[in-house]
């Protein structure tokens, strides 16, 4: 983490030997509550206790009207007898696969490309530009441009002389479609995080390894990913955590269709919530997103040896 | 990270942009060529969406069927804006082919500045209160308190959505503008650990000389610690109003009718009222559009702030 100050004095009532000139240095506990007092009250209210209380819903049956009862294991029972659930749970899997892996080879590549070629700004500016629409703007512009009969996509695949493709209206289709749609919009953001990344390598690396006469395609092997490697398992973690909650391109395009093709983990969940006011089962199935994720980035940190870096 | 501090010369020297790119003794060789065209390919697939929604606003429904293959727009006509502002008639909406219903997007335009603002200006200014209180005033249990801070950027955000809900419910503040801002608009933890980071590299000298003169510490954080970070301060603000702006899940569920619809919300909507003839696509392209420009609009302003500050805030 990012904490270079020097470890903070234990603050005690009288902090120790004061500053030489701070000589009105004392305890400010009055003032910092006074100013810790909102966000306190922000992170109590909607970020500890909410977590907390989804908890604790999951063990209960809830439909908003009448006092959540009590029900014990009964909601994980039913999750993992449930076929949707699993199903939910494949489909958000092959989702997460095929966008993360499309989106950091992409990125990584851009972000090279971006670092040997060029530090132009307008470049980067350009790359981020999808990044700065939502998520709803993306899904319909490709829902627009893929749209079997009319979409600009499928005129040329028509023009190429195949067979349309119906992208989001076919089960096959439909999950790799918005993997790619998402890679749209988030593999720029991916790719500065990357880029930012390569600066940290010294140039003079890439330099002794030029008079010893190596190519680009070596240098990229035996320099930069081997450096790269602390920053991508960061990037990797934090992109993956975002891929899992998948929600916006699904609910604007597909709602779950065809059939539960594309019906992934938080559209179930959201589905089960407001669609048919089941609280306490979609928070065993919150519960169940979590625990995956916790999983995965544990895994993650430790395959990737996130915490070390091989640049002493 | 000590890896970002190694070496920031690179980032930092961009500014004489030809300079760079240009460099003499760097001569064209075949891979540099396949190199631009990857590039330039890979802009192309970032940016061809953009003049798509465009081209499709400003084409008339009735003639995209005919005209699908035309790169250029087909029957040039800004009934999809009009429809988009309920300008036009419902019948005058029906026949150019829209769903004929109203909808109000200076009103869905105006929710969603107010929200976006909302989180934005609560947020970056609570967090920097609380950033300054754990940088720079000595009290009992601050670490303990930032640790929790800390630890709260371990939930995802989705996860707090249903009981925030549950919550908002019982306030009373469903289908507010103020119950779609609230539970963002106290704090985030990164808000705080990213402004912490910066109060903290201000030297204290410049602090204990205003403390010696006799401000107090309120006016010390008002007088100078905000105003000497107003850079860091800024970005986070453009960031923070980005993703407020883009957000959907939180407003799709705490919104329900126009009084608090929000854009991308009210996108949504569009998008679900298809007409009998198949979906307004000019319409719905210029919604998009309409959607999306401001956030275009404030990248233009600030995307040398934007670019820079996500090295950090992607490398906590």
């Amino acid at each position: 983490m990012a904490i270079s100050q020097p470890v903070q004095r234990p603050s005690g009532p009288v902090t120790a030997p004061a500053p030489p000139r701070g000589r009105r240095r004392k305890d400010d506990t009055a003032l910092a509550l006074l100013f810790i007092a909102p966000a306190f009250l922000g992170f109590a209210v909607f970020l500890a206790w909410p977590t907390l209380r989804g908890i604790w819903l999951s063990f209960t049956e809830f439909n908003l009207l009448t006092p959540a009862r009590f029900v014990g294991a009964d909601n994980y029972l039913r999750m993992v007898q449930d076929p949707v659930f699993w199903n939910a749970m494949v489909v958000t899997l092959q989702y997460v696969v095929i966008n993360i892996g499309l989106q950091t080879v992409l990125a990584l590549l851009i972000a090279v490309l971006m670092q040997r070629l060029t530090q132009s700004s307008l470049v980067r500016g350009l790359v981020l530009t999808p990044y700065l629409v939502s998520n709803v703007v993306a899904a319909l512009v490709f829902f627009w441009i893929l749209d079997t009969q009319l979409g600009v996509g499928n005129q040329i695949i028509a023009g190429l002389g195949l067979e349309r493709i119906p992208f989001l209206a076919d089960e096959a289709w439909v999950i790799p479609t918005i993997a790619v749609i998402n890679v749209w919009r988030h593999v720029g953001y991916t790719a500065l995080l990357i880029f930012a990344g390569l600066q940290a390598i010294p140039p003079t690396m890439y330099e002794a390894a030029k008079v010893d006469g190596a190519s680009e395609i070596k240098m990229f092997f035996r320099i930069t990913l081997p450096l790269l490697r602390p920053i991508m398992a960061l990037v990797l973690i934090m992109t993956i955590i975002g891929s899992f909650q998948v929600f916006d391109t699904v609910a604007v395009t597909t709602q779950g269709g065809p059939v539960n093709a594309s019906r992934v983990l938080q559209y179930y969940i959201y589905d089960m919530a407001f669609g048919r006011f089941q609280f306490g089962y979609a928070s065993a199935l919150s519960v169940g997103l979590l625990v995956v994720l916790m999983v995965v980035t544990v895994i993650q940190y430790r395959l990737t040896r996130a915490g070390s870096s091989d640049l002493a | 990270m000590a890896l970002m501090t190694t070496d920031a010369t690179p980032a930092d020297a961009t500014e004489p942009e030809q300079a760079r790119t240009a460099r003499p003794g760097r001569r064209t060789s075949p891979g540099r060529v396949l190199a631009w065209a990857v590039m330039i390919l890979f802009l192309l697939f970032s940016l061809f969406p953009f003049y798509w929604m465009l081209r499709t606003a400003l084409s008339s429904n009735n003639e995209l069927y005919a005209g699908a293959e035309s790169w250029l727009p087909v029957g040039f006509d800004t009934g999809g804006f009009e429809r988009v502002f309920g300008l036009q008639t419902g019948e005058e909406a029906l026949a150019a082919g829209g769903s004929g219903q109203s909808l109000n997007f200076f009103l869905y335009l105006r929710n969603s500045v107010v929200v976006a603002l909302l989180i934005t200006v609560g947020q970056t200014f609570f967090s920097a209160m609380a950033a300054y209180a754990f940088s720079r005033l000595q009290w009992r249990g601050r670490d303990f308190v930032f640790a929790l801070f800390l630890g709260g950027l371990m939930v995802p955000l989705i996860f707090t959505f249903l009981p925030n809900f549950v919550l908002i419910k019982q306030l009373g503040l469903v289908d507010t503008l103020l119950g779609i801002a609230l539970p963002s608009m106290l704090m985030a933890p990164f808000a705080v650990f990213f402004l912490r980071q910066f109060f903290l590299n201000i030297p204290r000298e410049v602090e204990e000389a205003a403390l010696i003169d006799g401000a107090s510490k309120v006016k010390v954080f008002f007088t100078l610690i905000l105003p000497m970070s107003s850079a860091p301060v800024a970005t986070l603000a453009v960031l923070t109003f980005i993703t407020a702006w883009n957000d959907y899940f939180w407003p799709l569920m705490v919104s329900y009718t126009d009084s608090s619809r929000v854009l991308t919300v009210a996108l949504g909507v569009f998008r679900a009222q298809t007409p009998q003839t198949g979906p307004d696509w000019s319409g719905l392209m210029a919604a998009t559009l309409v959607a999306a420009l401001p956030m275009l609009l404030l990248f233009l302003v600030f995307a040398r702030r934007i670019i820079n500050s996500i090295g950090f805030s992607g490398i906590k």
